[in-house]
């Protein structure tokens, strides 16, 4: 029981110190008193007894100290003094205090919120068990320019019944669809899987089940299964919805599962998902359409993985029918696995790293400031720190001091941080490119907090043992005889400032030049011709026409044309077309052609083109003008003609003209019929604007014999509406009402402004040039502040020589170009030092810049000039100070 | 300072304070003055030792405190030996006994 006496007691001893020391403290004056009395009854007298108890009390202090240790809480103790002694001290200068919390809390806030998003979108695992054995799986055919494509469904069976690596795979694909019904038709992301993907995912439905064996069977009814946002938002999350019917695409299909929330394939977030079923008898090797995942065996890496997936090429040609084993070679055909994780995250990795690495660098500017602030106020100090040193105060027992103060001024900064970060946080998500994966992961969590927290504390410690240096032992004889004037060490603690100064012009240079060269990028990116013109005065919007609408090709067209015809006729509508994709809006596909006349060499691949599938009015809505022959026409479609327009690119590069193509004939394979060339267009970036614009082939809506089909046509367009209105969305209302004047059954889906996908498409520089612009502004400010600061100590430290000089004859202007030359040093040596490091770092950001060099001789001439010009212009209010010295008052001043 | 007194050796003013402390309840001038007194001035206790010590007991849980008014109508804190001090007491005793007549041993070896 004992060990209860001495917790109570020790708590005590925390909780009610003050209770202690008053007890002490009547149990010491109690002693003292009868000790006085004991001497005053030997005939002391009552004076005398007092003087002697009087020299004693010194000797008491230090008893109560040894009783007080007696507590067993010393260290408690300790830390407490010197918080509080902290806290007296920042209350005494609350500038120095407000100062660096604030530009330590600008750092750190800065550098929390985009670890923020970098923690939830690239460091944090996948939301699956072992997601390290999680793998996407693709092939890749290098020789035709296909870097990765998506798995062939021959592959896909063959590496699911023969691989020795994986311990399964399945197989996907997008496919939007409608449904009728439930409210107004709607269009939906809906995603096919195959029935082994959601235990390679480790998923499992939070109601019903997932897919078995019988439902992808021949015959089966295809059930559907919801994602859970779907059944929230349409069926109120009602538990009972499992074995109701809900009709997609006309047909009634049985709800059999609710999967979790925040389940994504790739980067898709489907709402629906259906079984995605091969049909053995008719595979062959090709139509590589289907991203794979797969689960690795455990302790099999990657290597491994490949090696077996690649033998399985061989075995897959010679089961079934399609490309030869001979063509697969000649494109190189290989198959690779990768960390899904790396999919899911993609080309955003590189912005956020590098903005991450950016507000690293003006954390480093924040906290070079902070040492500055923690050096001056070292030296302010160091009378009193010699004082206390000389008066017996131990070197650990004043570092500790020291250390706690910056730790103290370091979490308070951490806890500013932290709220600049929570409202950073918001203002990111805001901004963040809209093709941001996993953005439902960002927040501050657990990881980020800890993140926020050790930056804090590694600040608060680091600055800590500026003081610690400044004060060695060595140093303390003198300080006391300098006092307060800097000379002898102080300079050697100037240069360390002036070092700082000059690390914070170079971080600010390399800064600046980072967001230099993003700006040239997006001047260059908006000077590309797209393709299209004034993209702010077109609406577009899918509508799809499913086969329950319209049985036949034919009436899927006509359908269109008669919605086309009745948007025309709204009021402020200039023209109208539609297209299966516009512009960059993502929706792709490609296919190689043979063109008549250039027979394909053995052994060389053909170039993948890229396939469209447009109505008339089409290219006048986007005003891409033709260069020669005539557009698509509705009699193209309902004609059966084999026609096609082409771009200008793919018209010179086989018989250099556009008006030479015209006439021309190519087809799509061997088998499928000739086409002819009817008209040329200008290009257009539909990958984006900062790539090669890529051959692009214009179909009418209904062809023959494409891909085999007898009658092939395309039932899903985007819609392009041409406006006079200044606000294309207004179009909507009347839109709506024209397509359901048509049929009321077809949803209207992804209403996004031309601009949109424009700026969608470059998304990824705008969001990088943003931060990098925030960054560097703040970078700038501080660092202005930084050798403003530098200069000013030096013209407060030296305002006695100031006035000697002046004094001795100097005039003004020579002082002011002393302080200003002094400034110019820092500024020249920084910029130096800076164009070195933004030469090394700036091409780790050459992913992201278009038209513009890493070491762009302009960017970096102007950065430089303008920086060098707020150096000096930082230097000369200082310097104007200094001139402006009364001598007579300067040399009084001690 | 007057004549050279023998320090006190380590641990024997814990052992000291209990003993008292087994006769009567007692402040902590009381305790220096009574082990002044029994021992013919040959013992002095450094006040800073003193309450150091006395802390030290209180949070072992040997002795506790309370404060009381003395004779004299003053207020002070009285220490008392608890249960687990006698017990400590004992043994401390037990310890000084076999030490000290070792040491006498080794010393009477002629």
């Amino acid at each position: 029981m004992r060990w209860i006496a001495n917790v109570v007691f020790r708590l005590r001893a925390i909780l009610a110190p003050g209770r202690m020391e008053q007890e002490l403290d009547d149990e010491m004056a109690f002693h003292l008193e009868m000790e006085a009395r004991k001497l005053v009854e030997r005939g002391m007298t009552e004076e005398e007894a007092r003087l002697h108890a009087q020299r004693n009390f010194g000797r008491m202090l230090r008893n109560k100290e040894k009783a007080r240790e007696a507590w067993g809480i010393g260290l408690v103790q300790d830390l407490r003094a010197d918080a509080r002694f902290t806290l007296r001290g920042l209350r005494r200068s609350p500038v120095f205090a407000v100062v660096a919390i604030l530009t330590l809390g600008l750092g750190i806030g800065g550098t929390t919120a985009i670890f923020s998003v970098l923690n939830g979108v690239v460091l944090k695992p996948l939301p699956f068990p072992n997601p390290r054995q999680l793998v996407a799986v693709h092939h890749t055919m290098p020789a035709i320019g296909a870097d990765e494509t998506p798995l062939s469904p021959a592959m896909y069976l063959t590496f699911r019944e023969h691989s020795r690596t994986l311990d399964d795979i399945g197989v996907w694909r997008r496919r939007p669809v409608t449904v009728t019904g439930l409210a107004e038709p709607q269009q939906v992301d809906a995603a096919e899987v195959t029935e082994g993907l959601f235990p390679v995912l480790g998923v499992s439905p939070i109601l019903g089940r997932g897919y078995h064996e019988e439902d992808v069977a021949p015959g089966s009814t295809y059930p559907v299964i919801l994602s859970q946002g779907y059944w929230v938002r349409r069926f109120g999350s009602d538990p009972d919805v499992l074995g109701r019917t809900i009709r997609i695409d006309g047909n009634e299909l049985t709800i059999i599962g609710v999967m979790p929330g925040g389940l994504r394939l790739g980067r898709m977030k489907p709402e629906l998902f259906l079984p995605l079923v091969f049909n053995r008898a008719n595979t062959g090797v090709g139509n590589f359409s289907f991203p794979g995942i797969a689960r690795l065996r455990p302790d099999v890496t990657p290597e491994e993985a490949n090696r077996d997936l690649d033998r399985m090429t061989v075995l897959a040609t010679e089961e079934y029918p399609g490309i030869p084993l001979a063509d697969l070679e000649a494109r190189r055909f290989s198959t690779f696995v990768r960390p899904l994780k790396q999919d899911v995250v993609g080309g955003a990795r590189t912005v956020l790293w590098i903005v991450f690495g950016t507000v690293g660098l003006v954390l480093l500017v924040a906290c070079t400031n902070v040492a500055n602030l923690f050096l001056v106020r070292a030296e302010t100090r160091q009378r009193d720190v010699a004082l206390r040193s000389a008066m017996g105060a131990s070197q650990g027992r004043l570092a500790r001091q020291f250390i706690t103060e910056s730790t103290v001024i370091g979490m308070l900064g951490g806890c500013a941080g932290l709220l600049l970060a929570f409202g950073g946080n918001r203002l990111l998500l805001h901004m963040a490119p809209p093709n941001l994966p996993r953005l439902e992961e960002i927040g501050l969590d657990p990881a980020v907090l800890s993140f926020a927290l050790g930056v804090s504390l590694l600040a608060g410690l680091l600055f800590g043992t500026i003081p610690v240096l400044r004060h060695r032992r060595g140093g303390l004889a003198e300080s006391l005889k300098e006092g307060g004037r800097g000379t002898g060490s102080s300079r050697r603690w100037f240069r360390l400032r002036s070092f700082f100064a000059m690390s914070q012009v170079a971080l600010v240079l390399v800064l600046l030049i980072g967001s230099g060269l993003m700006i040239r990028t997006f001047q260059a990116l908006r000077s590309v011709p797209p393709g299209f013109q004034r993209p702010e005065e077109v609406l577009t919007l899918r509508l799809s026409v499913p086969s329950s609408e319209a049985r036949t090709a034919d009436d899927a067209a006509r359908t269109h044309q008669q919605i086309l015809e009745q948007i025309r006729q709204i009021p402020g509508v200039t023209s109208v077309g539609a297209a299966g994709s516009v512009a960059m809006d993502g929706w792709e596909s490609w296919e190689d052609v043979e063109v008549e006349g250039f027979p394909p060499r053995p052994g060389e691949a053909a170039v993948h083109r890229r396939l469209n599938w447009i109505t008339p009015g089409y290219f006048a809505t986007l005003e891409n003008p033709l260069l020669a022959g005539r557009a698509i026409e509705w009699e193209d479609a309902y004609g059966r003609r084999p026609v096609a327009v082409v771009t200008e690119n793919f018209a010179r590069e086989f018989w250099g003209d556009p008006v030479e193509a015209v006439g021309r004939r190519f087809r799509t394979a061997a088998n499928s019929p000739w086409r002819e060339i009817v008209g040329v267009v200008q290009n257009v970036h539909t990958t984006g604007v900062a790539e090669t614009p890529p051959s692009v082939i214009y179909w009418p809506l209904i062809m023959e014999g494409m891909w085999g089909i007898s009658t092939f046509t395309i039932r899903d367009l985007r819609y392009a509406i041409r406006t006079s209105r200044p606000d294309p969305t207004t179009l909507l209302p009347e839109t709506r009402r024209a397509v359901w004047r048509v049929n009321p059954n077809l949803p209207l889906s992804q209403i996004l402004t031309l601009d949109d996908i424009l700026a969608n498409s470059m998304a990824r520089t705008s969001f990088t040039l943003v931060m990098l612009a925030i960054a560097a502004g703040v970078a700038l400010i501080l660092g202005v502040v930084g050798v403003y600061g530098v200069l000013s100590y030096l013209v407060a430290q030296r305002t006695r020589e100031m006035g000697v000089r002046l004094a001795l004859g100097a005039r003004p202007a020579d002082v002011r170009r002393m302080v200003v030359r002094r400034g110019g040093v820092l500024g020249v040596v920084g910029v130096v030092v800076g164009l070195g490091a933004a030469v090394g770092l700036t091409h780790l950001m050459s992913a992201l810049l278009f038209g513009v060099s890493p070491v762009d001789p302009l960017t970096y001439g102007a950065v430089a000039a303008a920086l060098m010009g707020v150096v000096l212009l930082a230097s000369y209010i200082p310097a104007r100070r200094a001139a402006g010295v009364d001598p007579t008052e300067a040399l009084r001043w001690e | 300072m007057g004549k050279q007194k023998p320090d006190m050796i380590k641990g024997t003013l814990d052992m000291l304070i209990l003993k008292i402390l087994s006769l009567e309840a007692m402040h902590g001038w009381g305790i220096s003055e009574r082990i002044q007194q029994i021992s013919r001035n040959e013992l002095q206790v450094n006040q800073g030792s003193l309450y150091a010590s006395l802390h030290k007991l209180t949070r072992e849980g040997w002795i506790k405190s309370h404060w009381r008014v003395t004779e004299n109508n003053r207020r002070a804190r009285y220490y008392a030996l608890t249960r687990a001090g006698e017990k400590q007491l004992g043994i401390e005793a037990e310890h000084w006994g076999r030490l000290a007549t070792a040491v006498g041993q080794v010393m009477a070896t002629s």
